[in-house]
């Protein structure tokens, strides 16, 4: 039996070279002499990201934690509430929009805007695949870190422009938390910039690749790697303040934090905000460390599993895989652990993942340096 | 260098340079912020408002402010026949509606002096021990929440739902039973009964060391609750404090034992108190563990009931309830040990009417709750939280 | 008491630690009401209340630490309103006792415990709010279950519900 001729023809259901195909021809199509198509395969991940964050973010957020705390979830809407989250939309799209009279009206209502823009932005450098990037820069992962800060200052103007005390408490506890905490995360990064050489996401990715899969990603190319890796995932955890780093929007403390008031259209943008910034820390921990949209899966023998599940649309879907399982440790995270408290969150971020993450720094670059 | 007040300017160091006066050091005029934490905060379990003095996160001054919930029981008992008190009763502590029940009707049998079938006092014990771990799992659930948990919670519920069926099937009601009453029961437990509550009971061995494994011993949880709220055991006394909180502070004291009732002589079982070992003594983990060691206390208490309740081979479960309750002029005061602490009745009889003269609910919440003022001085706003938690307070009895 | 009824146990236990107290403190108590199921003894000279609390709470023979309970009560008849302590000695001695003490019932005023037992700082609270009598030197002296503009002390036997609060119909 002949293996080889598979790929290219028998195998389409896998999403094989035919899609590939297909992809190619929209970047050839350019009307009026004008690269739309080359727009239109940018912004598919991006319209997909944003569906699947306003959508089934939420789902899968209500889904796991039932299933992890021994109940259905939601059953209602649709088969198995699958269309539970299009239901609360349409509830949230007719709510009255309120500002409180005593509101700054125009912070309260700039900052899930900003809050928006800050997390989708750094969407612009991921790249999905070989195809889909916004934008190649050269400094990607450097502006995909300085990006992020914009949040912080879309939190301030939302908990300040409340006039409410647990908002501003929100969104004290959040700015102070962020900015400690993009230290660490930054310097983790490095590492893996410093393992690649270069600050451009697409070139990282492309350097983890090879026909022995997951083999070639940064994480196991260096024993070293594993620590700036869990310094990152769990700096990142307190970046998009989630369990058990969620002490600006602490339920049982500050009711909701820096969105206590908050309702409607402006409610569900500061939702998809951070369901959007869920998705894009899990994607740049997936590049810098596990190989971005290259397939994990290696060759073995002549059987070419990395060939076949490698190209532009199998790229797509291994990022937004990857990112998806890092989305799912989030949620399993914060259905299981209790919160830290203010101080024992600045203590582990200064004292514990600072100092590590130098530490982490120092070796690589000592490895990347004399081990070949 | 010389300190200089300059209104409006907070204190401010200068030094002097020649003629010219040099700011050294500008302070920050910081300013103590008025937090109102509640009647409405998901915290407050209900509607106590705590009125805070905060100095950025920390907390320099908590004042309670109760009442929220008061809904006149005292008044109502006084207007109404002392059987008819019973379903009050059940609102008071509504997460622990046996229990509260089975102290009103203790201290009204003292007054009255009625034989009760030994039947009814073991059924009385089952669902009043059943109602403590009931009770204990919202305690230690929310708790959980408080601190940001939220999965503990959905498993106590999901346990606590079982106890409450078998409670609908023995009275009807889920949360307000009215079936304990002077002289005896609503009615005898439905056929079975104990059966079932065996098998509860099998069931939820386990699910004790899962939870367990799941909060108590979770390195962030004891970081939240170890040494936050100490409460030594002479202050603790001194504010009349009872229950898993003054166990909590070391002092071996339960009601059951230490004053006993009913049939609790006759069972075995231990008074838990921390050691010292895992938590420090008085403090918000110790007061969360002693919440947790007793509810595997009440299982054996249960089982133990079960084997030795006499049959239901003739048994009236109303044999002993008078027809009019009329005691004899007096005053009393009962108490029983309800997951809270001390529930205790005040009842003073004029020996003519069937109604009290006076009937004052002594609650535990309310005692507990007192020591808040001194307990959050100077802690942080996530700390006066787990306090709050630990203190486990149901405001229906608070306010009354 | 009848003739050769005798004591329980815990009634005797009481009735030593009355007698400790009666020597000290004389005629400013009653005599003993040796009932079964409460007993107690009432503080005639009021003055001295605080006194003899803090004589029960530090007396080594007596070691009162704990107050159970501490209710108002309506004594229509006396004209008089008062409170019941029931006290403890908890894990030292483990004797109880009930006290009373009485004032007018308008305008009366009974000396503050709450700086022998802390528990008495909120039942004083509650038993003015709801009898009206005053606690004098009671560190926080309002009112803790009705709001602070409410009028009269519910409890009282004659009390009559006011008609309206801030425009909202009370009886309904």
């Amino acid at each position: 039996m002949i293996l080889t001729p598979l790929p290219h023809i028998s195998m389409p259901l896998l999403m094989g070279n035919s899609l590939n195909a297909w992809s190619e021809a929209l970047v050839g199509f350019t009307p009026m002499g004008l690269p739309l198509g080359l727009v239109i395969l940018a912004a598919i991940p991006l319209v997909f990201i944003a569906l699947y964050s306003l959508t089934y973010g939420v789902y899968g957020e209500r889904k796991i934690s039932a299933f992890m705390q021994d109940r259905l979830g939601p059953m209602e809407v649709g088969k198995w509430g699958i269309l539970q989250t299009i239901a609360d939309i349409l509830k949230l799209l007719q709510k009255e929009d309120i500002v409180p009279t005593s509101a700054d009206k125009f912070l309260f209502v700039i900052g899930p805007g900003i809050l928006f823009v800050g997390s989708f932005l750094a969407y612009a450098v991921l790249p999905f695949s070989s195809a889909f990037i916004g934008a190649s820069l050269n400094v990607g992962l450097f502006f995909a870190i300085g990006i992020v800060a914009i949040e912080v200052v879309g939190i301030l103007a939302a908990g300040w422009g409340s006039n409410n005390k647990w908002s501003l408490y929100g969104a004290v506890r959040s700015v102070a938390q962020i900015v400690s905490y993009e230290i660490p995360a930054a310097i983790a990064l490095l590492c893996g910039a410093m393992m690649a050489g270069t600050l451009d996401m697409q070139k990282i990715t492309m350097l983890q690749s090879g026909s022995y899969g997951f083999a070639h990603f940064f994480l196991f190319q260096s024993p070293i790697a594993w620590l700036p890796f869990l310094i990152y995932f769990i700096a990142s955890l307190a970046e998009v303040n989630r369990a058990p780093f969620d002490i600006p929007e602490a339920e049982s403390e500050l009711v909701a934090g820096y969105f206590t008031e908050y309702s409607g259209m402006k409610f569900a943008v500061i939702f998809l905000a951070e369901y959007g910034s869920m998705f894009m820390v899990s994607a740049i921990i997936s590049i810098v460390f596990l190989g971005g949209w290259n397939s994990p899966l290696p060759d073995i023998g002549s059987f070419a599993l990395n060939a076949w599940t490698n190209g532009p649309v199998w790229g797509a879907f291994w990022i937004i895989m990857k990112g998806f399982f890092f989305i799912f440790v989030q949620m399993w995270l914060r259905w299981t652990l209790p919160r830290l408290r203010v101080d024992q969150l600045m203590y582990l971020c200064w004292k514990v993942l600072t100092p590590f993450a130098f530490v982490s720094f120092v070796l690589t670059a000592i490895w990347v340096i004399f081990v070949p | 260098m010389q300190e200089l007040d300059i209104a409006g300017m907070g204190s401010v160091r200068v030094t002097r340079k020649g003629n010219n006066v040099v700011i050294l050091e500008k302070d920050l005029q910081t300013e103590q912020m008025v937090l109102a934490m509640g009647p409405q905060h998901p915290s407050t379990h209900g509607v106590l408002k705590l009125e805070c003095l905060t100095d950025g996160e920390v907390v320099t001054h908590a004042e309670p402010y109760l009442g929220y919930l008061h809904r006149c029981f005292e008044k109502c008992c006084e207007n109404v026949d002392y059987p008819a008190i019973v379903p009050y009763t059940d609102r008071l502590d509504y997460l622990a509606g046996m229990n509260s029940e089975f102290a009103y009707a203790i201290t009204v049998e003292k007054l009255l002096d009625v034989e009760i079938p030994r039947r009814v006092e073991f059924i009385r014990v089952i669902v009043a021990e059943l109602n403590r771990i009931a009770s204990h799992l919202v305690a230690i659930g929310t708790y959980g929440i408080d601190l940001g948990a939220f999965t503990p919670f959905l498993f106590c519920f999901r346990d606590r739902e079982i106890i409450l069926s078998l409670l609908e099937w023995a009275s009807g009601a889920r949360m307000l039973y009215n079936y304990i009453w002077v002289g005896g029961l609503a009615y005898d437990v439905p056929a079975d009964f104990s059966k079932r509550v065996m098998e509860f009971v099998t069931y939820f061995r386990p699910k004790t060391v899962e939870l367990y494994k799941l909060l108590t011993e979770n390195e962030i949880f004891v970081k939240r609750t170890r040494g936050i709220g100490i409460m030594p055991a002479d202050v603790a006394i001194n504010y009349g404090w009872s229950g898993p909180m003054l166990r909590g502070s070391g002092v071996k004291w339960d009601l059951r034992r230490n004053d006993p009732y009913s049939v609790y002589p006759e069972l075995d079982f231990e008074v838990p108190v921390p050691d010292g070992k895992v938590s420090d003594i008085g403090d918000c983990l110790s007061r969360h563990l002693v919440r947790a060691l007793e509810m595997d206390e009440s299982l054996k208490i249960i089982e133990q009931c079960i084997d030795k309740m006499p049959s239901a081979e003739g048994f009236n479960a109303r044999s002993a309830v008078p027809k009019r309750v009329r005691p004899k002029a007096g005053e009393v005061y009962g108490r029983a040990e309800n997951p809270r602490g001390e529930l205790g009745f005040y009842i003073q009889s004029d020996g003519k009417s069937t109604k009290p003269l006076r009937c004052k609910a002594r609650s535990s919440c309310f005692v507990n709750l007192s020591a808040m003022k001194d307990l959050s001085k100077g802690q942080l706003i996530p700390d006066l939280v787990a306090i709050i938690g630990s203190i486990d307070i149901v405001l229906g009895e608070v306010d009354r | 008491m009848e003739e050769g009824h005798v004591l329980s146990h815990s009634v005797q236990q009481s009735a030593a630690a009355y007698a400790i107290i009666h020597d000290k403190f004389g005629d400013a108590v009653t005599a003993f009401d040796a009932n079964e199921t409460m007993p107690f003894f009432e503080v005639l000279d009021t003055a001295v209340w605080p006194e003899i609390a803090l004589f029960m709470r530090d007396n080594p023979k007596l070691k009162f630490n704990y107050m159970a309970c501490l209710s108002g009560v309506d004594y229509q008849s006396e004209d008089k309103v008062g409170i019941v302590c029931n006290l403890e000695s908890l894990g030292q001695l483990n004797h109880k006792i009930a006290v009373k003490v009485k004032c007018a019932r308008t305008g009366g005023s009974i000396p503050s415990v709450a700086g022998v037992w802390h528990t008495a700082n909120w039942h004083e609270r509650e038993a003015y709010d709801l009898f009206g009598m005053l606690f004098s030197s009671h560190p926080d002296m309002r009112r803790i279950l009705c709001p602070d503009d409410w009028e009269g002390h519910p409890l009282l036997k004659d009390y009559k519900v006011q008609e309206s609060y801030h425009g909202i119909k009370v009886p309904y």
